[in-house]
């Protein structure tokens, strides 16, 4: 006898999404255990509307996008156990985790679904050199700062990054009365949503230099200054482009990392290219009963696709209880990625374990034009996707037919290459 | 009116007001920053170094060998980390080996217990990841890596703890001669104290200006590091060294007390206390790193930083009365963390030729504990999460560092009034999120247990406000 | 012609409007992106995201939003209105926090429950 049917490791929206389609599925004993001391995860602060066009059909903010999914909940018999950190989940699927109102304890699941979410990159990991003034946040912590706190991180602000929590927070500081005085990009595209360049850096007269990066932060002990330079095609700055900004300010959106140390410990096998777990088409990792979802698997620009790739892991979970919890011996199709493709989620399909169809997520690793996604076997073309532009900022989706994976022999290769207009 | 007045308080301070405090006498230690240690004890290589550097018959080379041995029993005693990992000093061509030959001769005269020559496959035995290139190595068994932090700070938390005062925000800004002794004039106000130690590391020079005719001058030197994610944590089990040439000890790669690795440090005159980072020094790290240990992985850097050394015109310590009533220890550099507590003992014995005579106390409370709950067994942590629900509540998510924690260190003998304060006493915003999500709730902790409003607790040293007022302050309906 | 970038949804479609021909809008894939087109080169309009302070809950700030979009030249006035302004929890989703903001005739709601 397991303490729960099915643990789900994140209440974000990822883990309700997830908790919410096993309940659907005849699961009895859940538990969603969450580390903040509300469900909802990052949503909460993402104030910004936005959400939910793909699931509901009307352009909701975060908060509300999440409040549906924890009133729907809320209606199921899943327990919750809020303010609580998992220390541990191990591939016999117990899980060591302390809260402040049930201390320590060793729990035991039939299945488990981890939906710990993603981090930001900080400055460490990007090198700027400089001093290491006060003034210095990732873009999420002002905006949690600025949106749950009520506090506000500075008045002279510079972006590093076009990521879209960067270009949202430019928009929320300028109307909570700071001055964003540019938003600058390594890349010559932007990382993040064109709506957002558009309503969050051109309706402010936000200036955006693309090619460009900050070379020295400056300030003893609050920031007072950076120096940004253009970048050549390899990325190093170009001498003599250095324009000095007086801010006091830096917000950094250089990127999410998926939050893996639980997966890595438990042994699970990672994608390097990902830095999530390596799925089935169920999302089942290669520890049998062990799921992953959301941007914990892979860093997701949308929420509508984290909840839709949640309710397919839960669902799964069920699935894996209802058939006796099998070991894992069916064959799979392994996806690789190609030419133009920076990766793939799943990372293997099990052509007996879909229905009609698998979904196939995946970025370029560049922008391009019109172009055409192949997906070929063995050096055979299986199907080609027409595509008006891609970006490596919009994650691509692509549906592959059970009787095209039926005939791929082993594995397959996506890849993506641009044609004539 | 004080008996001594130690001015400084990094881990030269700190020893020194450690070691004073088993006296019976009224002790001073005047801080110029809000927190203890934030100079030249923060950022450096947190190494104990087995001794083998130094020219034998130096103060360096004695206090080294008697300063690692000291530190040992007190990391024991006080709950500070350390680990004798031992370290190799790698010779890459067969023009490097004479440089073993010598640091192994300089070691065996200053009496470094245990030290071995070894071949480069021997060498790589013990450390598999070492450079095919590396031809042979000198293995000191005694070497240890430790917090230089922590250790500082537990120093000093005991000499507070036992009855020596510490002033923080208290920069010394004039010295008059008086015929009891001094008084110092400082931004916290007036002192005055029968006997100064000079501890005020890259400061000693101006401090001892103003007392005493011009002896030494510092040569601050910047060393910059990478401290790397714990997933490199065991590239390396040893400090690796490169043999030293002109231009100081080379890049070393090593494993921290906390799991982490740590790649440095370069070596560049600077013009003051100027702890930036630079581009070039990010680059020469990378490479010099790879020189040892060409696997390593520089991708994982969580955070780079740069210490100041403070480097004098003279080769050795200075270690000595610079006019009666008021000792200089100035120009502690390499090996100045590992010959600490020995310095802290050769202050008192020159206290003690000026006229210090107070004598021992009968008792002295020579200890401490830190709850680390991340490294109990299961068992204990239940324990203690079900005593203190505090300790339930994770508020740093990278290192596991609970509320239980940070309120323990809230509530110490020199409790922290920064987030970074936090986080050099528990490890919380030490990890790979660089304290993203912990970040506010530690700001959050501070301010309600200090009663002081969000806007006013600092990240770090004073002035490093991290939060610059409220939203909705204005007039609206 | 006017090149915009539609922003009702993520997908970003690249428009071309037509201010010769009424305005007419190419480009689109659905008919809110014709209709954003259209708008934008007349009448731009935002929904305005922000929030108000609020005591007795277990934050000092409540999240809030513009029922509908706005005037774009509107929304610097919207948020003076909610600048300020204090609730007093409990608030509800949906609650109105603010009546015809700015005279634009939309309401400001709240979009979190805060207990």
């Amino acid at each position: 006898m397991t303490d729960y049917q099915l643990i789900v490791v994140g209440g974000g929206p990822a883990g309700l999404a997830a908790a919410i389609a096993a309940w659907e599925e005849g699961l009895t004993k859940i538990l969603v255990v969450e580390r903040d001391r509300d469900l909802g995860g990052i949503l909460n602060q993402c104030i910004h509307n936005g959400f939910g066009l793909h699931h509901f059909g009307e352009e909701l903010t975060g908060p509300e996008y999440a409040g549906r999914f924890v009133q729907k909940l809320a209606e199921t018999g899943v327990s919750v156990l809020t303010d609580a950190m998992v220390l541990e989940v191990t591939p016999e699927k117990q899980v060591r985790l302390v809260s402040r109102e049930m201390g320590y304890q060793e729990l035991t699941a039939q299945a488990v679904v981890l939906a710990m979410g993603c981090r930001e990159r900080t400055r460490g990991a990007i090198g700027t050199p400089g001093t290491r003034p006060a003034g210095v946040f990732t873009a999420g912590a002002a905006q949690r700062y600025v949106n749950i706190e009520g506090q506000m991180p500075g008045k002279r602000v510079v972006i590093l990054g076009s990521g879209d929590i960067g270009l949202i927070m430019a928009r929320r500081m300028t109307l909570e009365g700071a001055k964003v005085l540019a938003c600058v990009e390594l890349m010559p595209y932007s990382g993040g949503l064109t709506r957002n360049i558009v309503q969050c850096l051109q309706d402010y007269d936000i200036p955006l230099y693309l090619s460009h990066t900050i070379t020295e932060i400056r300030g003893k002990n609050r920031l007072s200054g950076v120096t940004v330079a253009q970048v050549g095609p390899d990325r190093a700055p170009i001498p003599g482009t250095e324009q000095d900004f007086a801010c006091d300010t830096l917000l950094l959106s250089v990127g999410l990392v998926p939050e893996n140390e639980l997966t890595r410990a438990a042994g699970i096998p990672i994608d390097p290219h990902t830095n999530g777990a390596v799925v089935y088409e169920n999302r089942e990792t290669e520890c049998p009963g062990i799921f992953a979802c959301g941007n914990v698997l892979q860093v997701h620009d949308l929420v509508d696709y984290v909840t839709a790739e949640s309710e397919l892991a839960g669902r799964a979970a069920a699935a894996y209880l209802a058939g006796g919890c099998p070991a894992d011996d069916e064959p799979y199709i392994a996806v690789d990625a190609g030419a133009a493709i920076g990766y793939t989620v799943p990372q293997r399909i099990r052509p007996g374990k879909i229905d009609k169809s698998a979904e196939l997520f995946f970025r370029v690793r560049a922008p391009m034009k019109k172009s055409r996604i192949l997906v070929t076997s063995g050096g055979v073309q299986l199907a080609a996707y027409p595509r008006e532009r891609l970006a490596p900022g919009e994650m691509e989706r692509i549906q592959l037919p059970k009787s095209l994976l039926q005939k791929a022999m082993g594995s397959i290769t996506v890849s993506a290459e641009e044609v004539a207009e | 009116m004080y008996d001594v007045a130690i001015v400084g308080c990094g881990v030269i301070g700190a020893a020194t007001a450690y070691a004073l405090a088993r006296y019976d006498a009224k002790v001073v230690v005047l801080e110029a920053e809000n927190d203890v240690a934030t100079g030249t004890t923060k950022a450096n290589s947190a190494i104990l170094h087995a001794g083998y550097d130094p020219k034998p018959g130096t103060k360096m080379a004695r206090l080294n060998v008697e300063g690692v041995a000291l530190a040992a029993e007190i990391c024991e005693a006080l709950d500070v980390p350390r680990k004798a990992c031992g370290s190799l000093v790698v010779a890459f061509t067969e023009a490097e080996l004479p440089t073993l030959q010598t640091l192994l001769a300089q070691g065996q005269a200053s009496g470094v217990p245990g030290l071995q020559l070894l071949g480069g496959a021997e060498a790589r035995a013990l450390e598999p990841n070492l450079s095919a290139e590396a031809v042979g190595a000198l293995y000191a068994p005694t070497a240890a890596i430790v917090s230089p932090w922590d250790y500082a700070l537990a120093m000093a938390e005991v000499a507070v703890k036992n009855g020596v005062t510490l002033c923080r925000n208290t920069r010394v800004t004039g010295i008059e001669k008086t015929v009891a002794g001094w008084a110092l004039e400082t931004t916290g106000g007036a002192v005055s104290a029968r006997y100064i130690v000079n501890a005020a590391g890259l400061g000693a020079e101006a401090l001892h200006n103003l007392v005493a005719p011009h002896r030494f001058t510092t040569q601050p030197n910047r060393g910059e590091y990478d401290l790397l994610d714990k997933s490199e944590g065991a590239r390396v089990n040893h400090v690796v060294f490169q043999c030293p040439t002109a231009a100081g000890k080379g890049v070393l790669v090593a494993p921290t007390v906390h799991g982490n690795c740590i790649v440095g440090p370069t070596a560049e005159p600077v013009a003051g206390e100027d702890t930036a980072t630079t581009a070039a020094g990010i680059t020469a790290l990378e490479a010099a790193a790879k020189k040892s240990i060409p696997s390593v992985n520089l991708r994982a850097t969580i955070r780079s930083f740069a210490g100041v050394r403070a480097n004098t015109d003279d080769p050795d310590f200075i270690i000595e009365t610079a006019v009666p009533g008021f000792i200089d220890l100035a120009g502690i550099r390499s090996p100045g963390l590992s010959a600490a507590p020995a310095i802290g003992l050769e202050a008192v014995r020159l206290l003690q030729e000026n006229g210090f005579a107070a004598p021992k106390k009968a008792y002295f409370d020579n200890t401490r504990r830190v709850t680390r709950f991340a490294a109990l067994p299961p068992a204990e942590k239940a324990a203690l999460a079900a005593k203190k629900p505090a300790y339930g509540r994770v508020i740093c998510r990278c290192e596991t560092v609970t509320e239980g924690e940070i309120l323990d260190a809230i509530h110490t003998p020199i409790p922290p009034v920064s987030v970074d304060g936090v986080k050099r006493r528990t490890g919380a915003g030490m990890g790979r999120c660089q304290g993203g999500f912990c970040g506010p709730r530690v700001l959050e902790l501070l301010a309600k247990e200090s009663g002081l409003p969000p806007e006013k607790i600092p990240q770090d040293k004073a002035g490093s406000n991290i939060l610059l007022g409220q939203t909705k302050q204005g007039k609206g309906e | 012609m006017k090149e915009l970038i539609c922003i009702c949804c993520p997908r970003g479609c690249h428009l071309q409007v037509d201010e010769t021909q009424d305005y007419a809008v190419t480009g689109n894939a659905c008919p809110r992106g014709a209709e954003y087109g259209r708008a934008e080169c007349t009448a731009p309009t935002r929904v305005v995201t922000s929030t108000v302070a609020v005591r007795g809950a277990a934050y000092p700030r409540c999240p809030v939003k513009t029922a509908a979009p706005i005037p774009k030249g509107k929304i610097f006035e919207v948020m003076a209105t909610l600048d300020g302004l204090t609730l007093r929890a409990p608030v509800t989703l949906g609650q109105v926090v603010v009546k015809n903001a700015a005279g634009t005739g939309v309401d400001v709601v709240a979009t979190r429950t805060l207990e």
